[in-house]
This record gives structure tokens, C-alpha cells and sequence, in this order.
């Protein structure tokens, strides 16, 4: 059958380099590489290309290419080659468009709109190399107020707290959404930085037990894997509502990706789909949400903290508010930009707020409202890169989630694919010939060594604001000044602009 | 001694320890040369046996008791009392190819002469396990075991 849609990229192999050794024959589970019929030729079929690079970055002598694939339409702004070719795979398929990672839509990213402060003559800069730089991250409840006897002690009962060497934390990516390689990867660096990884919807597989003390469980609306021990072998446990790139939608893990492993983990029978309901059916309301709260608390004997997780929407300032009055001692706000390994195209583009924005209406509101100090919160979606982080928690966040960047630390080139289950690089996959392409010996280093990266970075910038511990910055919006934005978006960001 | 030793769970079936086996081995040391250019093409000491579900290089054990070593005819196949590494004698070497066929592990490539795995010996790492992306491969010592 003819289909209405030019590929989208083409592979270019220079033959004066190619060498024939049919790397990128045995690489591509995209079949954009075989060999002609008497095995000595590498030839290239790019129509399946994704732009993965698999082929690129393991290509010996650098004798391939990938380029996008032009092929002109006639201009129209409106009807642009994107929807047009939208529209014929859907009148193909009559399906719902999916798609992985976060929105590639030019939306405002506020992080680039808001520029970071330094001390100047009247204070004094800090360097990092050679004085103590304080970036513990405490998440918890905190009490309302401290009482001491005579000698000084505390009598204040403290609620359940994690403490976590770096504010960054690797958000919920499931098993079964991601290989196990790539999880074991992320709970190793996990463990080495003392921060926390996350299980995802998906439960604890019997491999990473020996990480469950930087393990952070998820309680999602599917409730996969969840039973007693599950929520004690974790640092707290987080009840997932929304994500980020496709709030008020559920998952949907097909049949065919339940294998053994993920069926026990799981807790459910080999090959059949996972479903998580979009809403969770025992929540729909506050209260509601407070007798699961409670719930857990009983179940883990009052010893976790307990996280709630919701996309950023409209409203997303009161819903924090009610989060932290239903009992949870943790928050975690997921932007719209944030990361899936599947969602209906439609909702992951259009659906949801920025972070920047939702982080900064919920800690002003919790703020106003006197309970900020109950809670913790955690943003979530989509930080590039450190400076992301040190404004992130300039606006109010105590820590903050990333996926998308570890990720790409492991091999992921957001070629956008998660969806389709035959990542090249091991990760979000679960057929055991690509799985096997992530070893988590190595990745492991390269999640540490782009945590540390970023950690001696944040360090840095808050030296340069003359800040020595990450607590002094903690919604310390004065470091913040915004750049071309309007008067209503520095209201809500709660910035003054640039130069006043 | 330190020999090579495949993962199998991890081998990705790339095969790039054989395209740097064999520059390692070339005249020239060029990745584009000593795979395209070079007469006579240089011969890869390593081999993955194998397909994309389940592969692994073999390349020489260096066995402490070599069979090549007992059958060579002309004493160029010899094991080196120090460093244990078995290498062939070029000098020696008459091209019978009676290695080749006592090999329990097929390890003996054919070229003008026997061709085997020498642990790219000068170098701190051979080039297999050195460009090996998975680290699929290991240089290590022990003792036999696995």
C-alpha cells in the first residue's frame, strides 16, 4: 500500500569510508541496513530511519550520516507538513497518534527567560574548591514550630525525613516502560550520589533489592506490584495522579511487552495489558486521597514519607494546596515539557502547564496560605541542564526530578520512539537483544558522572551568588530577574525584570 | 595470566573487536586502511560466533598446556615462560596449518602463516577490549574460571 508520508530522514553512507564490517547491519532494529546477496555490501534503506544515531556513533570509520529527508510541500503556514502527515498516517491507521519523550513544540521555556544573579563589591563571592558548599536536600514535613527543654535538646517529635546528597532525583521511569538494564543503571548512580531513584508505576523487580534504600515507590492508579513489603523496601512512596506529558490519561502497557519479568513485577499474568485507569478509582476527591495517604502511612508504620505526584494544569496551585492538607508530606509538580514512553501525541503537545510557572503559583500559594513548611516540593519536567535546576530552586522547588537528561547520558538521542519498543540503545525496550546493548557497568558511570557534573556546577553558581548552602537559595526569587517576559508572567513567576 | 574474556551476555554482536583487531594488526594501524586498502588485508585474531540474540568473540585462551604448542612440527608455535602468551614464530612458521586443526577452541586464523592472537602485546589493553562499546570484552586474570 502506498502511504501518503515521505520518510523522514535519510542515511548517508560515504562508501570511500565504508569498510563493509556490517556494524549498522547488525545494529539497526529498524532494518535501515542490510547487506546485498553475497553478504560483502552494506546497503541502506532509510525509510524506517528514526534518527537514533545507533549507526552513527558505533560506525568505526565514521562513514554514516543521517540527514533529514527534504522534500519540499507547498507553503502553508497553516497546514504545515506536520499535520498533513498526521492526517494520512491516521487515515491509515485510524488510530490515536502516540509518541515518547516531551513535547518537541516550540512552547516558551521559561528557564531561558530568567537570568541568575552574582555578588558583586558589596558581597563577597564564594569559591566553591575552597570553601565548604552545603547542596544536602532534606525532603519531609517539616514541624510547625521547634520547642526545647532547658539544656537545648529538641522536644519535637520529627516527622520522617530523606536526606539526599544533591537536589537532583531520577523521576518514575517504570519497568517495563525502560529495560531493566536502564533502571538498574539509574538505582546504582542512585546509591553512589545518595540520592533517590524512582520505580515508576511498574513495582520493585527482585534485581534492585539491594537498592530499595534509594528507591522512591510509586502507587500509581494500575497499583502494579504494590503490596506491603513494596512500600517498606523505599526511601517514601509516591502516589502518582498525573504525569506531566499526558495529564488525566492513564497508561497502557501492551500485552506483548508483558514478559516474565514484567509480569512479576508487575504482579500480573503474562501477557496481558497493563492498564492504568486514568483516574485513581478509590480517589476522587481530597478525601479520598487522605485515607490513602493514611493508608500508606498505617502500612509503612508512620516511618515514609509520603510523596504525591501531579501534572501541572490549570488549577495546579489549589490542587497542591489540597495535596498538603490531604497529608502528604511531599509534592511533585510535572511540567508539561516532562517525559513519557508513550502518550497520545495530541495530549503530550496540548495538554498542561509549563513548571516554571506551576512551581512558582504552588510555592507562592502554599506560602500565602502558611503551609509551605509542611510540605516539600519537587519540580519535575524537563531540566536541561543545571542552571535549570539552581532556578528551579531559586523559585521554590527543594528538589527536583530528571529523567529525560540522565537518559541521554545512557545512549537515549530523543529520536521520540520510546513507543514503538525497539529502542537501539537498550532503553526503553524489552526484547532481550537490545536490552542487552546497555550494560549498566558503564552506564552507571555516566549517570554519576553527569550528576556530579551538574552538582560541581550548581555549587559554582551559588558561589558566585555568595550563597553557601542550597537552603539559602530555596525560593530566594530575588536571585532571579526575567528577560522580555510580560508584566503577569513576572506576577506569577514572582521575579522582578531584568535591570530593576 | 590475563586473557581476554567474552561476555556473552553483553556482546552486542557489533563485531568492531574484529575491524580493531585487525588495525591493530595492519601495517598501517589506520581504521580505513587496514580494513579497505591494505594487500595482503591483515587477518582479525578474534572471531564472534553467534547472532543478534546470542553472541560471543573467541579468541585465543592461551591455554597452560597448549595442543598448538605440542603439534607445531617446526617449533614456531611456542608459549612464552613469562608471560604465558603462546605466539607463532613467522620465522619458524611453515604454513601447515597442524594448529589450526588441534585448536580445541578454533582460534587459529589462516593467513600466509598460522595467525593467532598475540594480546597486542606492547600494549596495555588489547585493541578488542579497548574498542569494545559493551564491555563486552575483559582483560583480566582469573585463573581460568569465569
Amino acid at each position: 500500500m502506498v502511504n501518503y508520508i515521505p520518510r523522514r530522514f535519510t542515511v548517508v553512507r560515504d562508501r570511500e569510508l565504508c569498510i563493509d564490517c556490517g556494524c549498522c547491519v547488525r545494529q539497526c532494529s529498524n532494518e535501515c541496513h542490510y547487506f546485498s546477496d553475497d553478504g560483502k555490501t552494506a546497503l541502506v534503506k532509510s525509510d524506517n530511519c528514526v534518527a537514533c544515531h545507533r549507526c552513527v556513533d558505533l560506525c568505526p570509520t565514521g562513514a554514516l550520516r543521517i540527514e533529514k529527508y527534504i522534500c519540499d510541500y507547498r507553503d502553508n503556514a497553516n497546514w504545515t507538513p506536520q499535520y498533513q502527515q498526521e492526517i494520512c498516517r491516521q487515515a491509515e491507521t485510524g488510530g490515536v497518534l502516540l509518541s515518547g519523550m516531551g513535547t518537541p513544540k516550540p512552547y516558551p521555556i521559561y528557564w531561558d527567560k530568567i537570568l541568575l544573579n552574582a555578588s558583586q563589591v558589596t558581597n563577597p563571592s564564594i569559591d566553591p574548591l575552597r570553601e565548604p558548599m552545603e547542596i544536602r536536600t532534606i525532603l519531609g514535613r517539616k514541624p510547625e514550630k521547634i520547642t526545647v527543654e532547658k539544656k537545648g535538646k529538641s522536644t519535637v517529635e520529627m516527622p520522617p525525613q530523606v536526606i539526599i546528597e544533591t537536589p537532583i532525583m531520577f523521576s518514575a521511569m517504570s519497568f517495563g516502560s525502560i529495560s531493566l538494564n536502564a533502571q538498574k543503571s539509574l538505582a546504582m548512580a542512585a546509591k553512589s550520589l545518595g540520592t533517590l531513584f524512582n520505580t515508576g508505576e511498574g513495582g520493585l523487580h527482585p534485581d534492585l533489592a539491594d537498592y530499595t534504600d534509594c528507591a522512591i515507590v510509586q502507587v500509581a492508579s494500575g497499583r502494579f506490584g504494590v503490596h506491603k513489603d513494596y512500600l517498606n523496601n523505599s526511601r517514601f512512596v509516591e502516589i502518582k495522579i498525573g504525569q506531566g506529558a499526558k495529564p488525566g490519561i492513564g497508561g497502557h502497557l501492551p500485552g506483548e511487552k508483558v514478559n516474565v519479568e514484567v509480569s512479576n513485577a508487575r504482579m500480573i499474568p503474562e501477557g496481558s495489558d497493563a492498564i492504568s485507569p486514568a483516574p485513581h478509582h478509590d480517589i476522587y476527591s481530597i478525601e479520598d486521597l487522605r485515607q490513602l495517604i493514611w493508608s500508606i502511612k498505617q502500612a509503612t508504620d508512620n516511618k515514609k514519607p509520603v510523596s504525591v505526584k501531579i501534572a501541572a494544569v490549570h488549577n495546579v496551585a489549589a490542587i497542591a494546596s489540597g495535596c498538603a492538607r490531604a497529608g502528604a508530606d511531599i509534592i511533585a509538580i510535572d511540567g508539561f515539557r516532562g517525559g513519557t514512553g508513550a502518550a497520545p501525541t495530541r495530549i503530550r503537545d496540548n495538554v498542561g502547564i509549563p513548571i516554571e510557572l506551576a512551581l512558582a503559583a504552588a510555592d507562592q500559594r502554599l506560602r500565602d496560605e502558611g503551609i509551605r513548611s509542611r510540605i516539600s516540593l519537587v519540580a519535575a519536567g524537563s531540566f536541561r541542564c543545571s542552571a535549570d535546576i539552581v532556578k528551579a530552586i531559586a523559585l521554590g522547588a527543594d528538589a527536583c526530578y530528571c529523567a529525560s537528561a540522565p537518559l541521554i547520558a545512557m545512549g537515549c538521542h530523543m529520536c521520540q520512539t520510546c513507543n514503538t519498543g525497539k529502542c537501539n540503545w537498550g532503553i526503553a525496550t524489552q526484547r532481550p537483544e537490545l536490552t542487552k546493548r546497555l550494560n549498566p557497568d558503564i552506564m552507571h558511570e555516566r549517570v554519576e558522572n553527569l550528576i556530579n557534573a551538574w552538582n560541581h556546577e550548581i555549587k559554582e553558581i551559588m558561589g558566585g551568588m555568595g550563597i553557601n548552602s542550597i537552603d539559602s537559595l530555596r525560593g530566594n526569587r530575588l536571585m532571579l530577574r526575567g528577560l522580555g517576559l510580560s508584566e503577569k508572567e513576572l506576577e506569577i513567576l514572582g521575579i522582578k525584570h531584568a535591570g530593576e | 595470566m590475563k586473557i581476554v574474556y567474552a561476555k556473552e551476555e553483553l556482546c552486542l554482536n557489533c563485531r568492531l573487536c574484529e575491524v580493531y583487531c585487525k588495525t591493530a594488526h595492519s601495517k598501517t594501524k589506520d581504521v580505513l586502511k587496514a580494513n579497505k586498502y591494505e594487500n595482503p588485508a591483515p587477518v582479525s585474531r578474534i572471531t564472534v560466533y553467534g547472532d543478534k540474540m546470542l553472541s560471543a568473540a573467541v579468541n585465543c585462551r592461551h591455554c597452560d598446556n597448549p595442543k598448538c604448542v605440542q603439534a607445531c612440527i617446526t617449533g614456531a608455535m611456542t608459549k612464552d615462560r613469562k608471560t604465558g602468551v603462546v605466539s607463532v614464530n613467522e620465522d619458524k612458521c611453515i604454513g601447515c596449518m597442524t594448529c589450526l586443526a588441534v585448536c580445541p577452541f578454533g582460534c587459529i586464523k589462516t593467513g600466509k602463516f598460522a595467525v593467532k592472537c598475540d594480546l597486542c602485546q606492547g600494549e596495555d589493553e588489547p585493541a578488542c577490549v579497548k574498542n569494545c562499546p559493551n564491555r563486552a570484552l575483559v582483560y583480566v586474570d582469573l585463573g581460568g574460571a569465569r
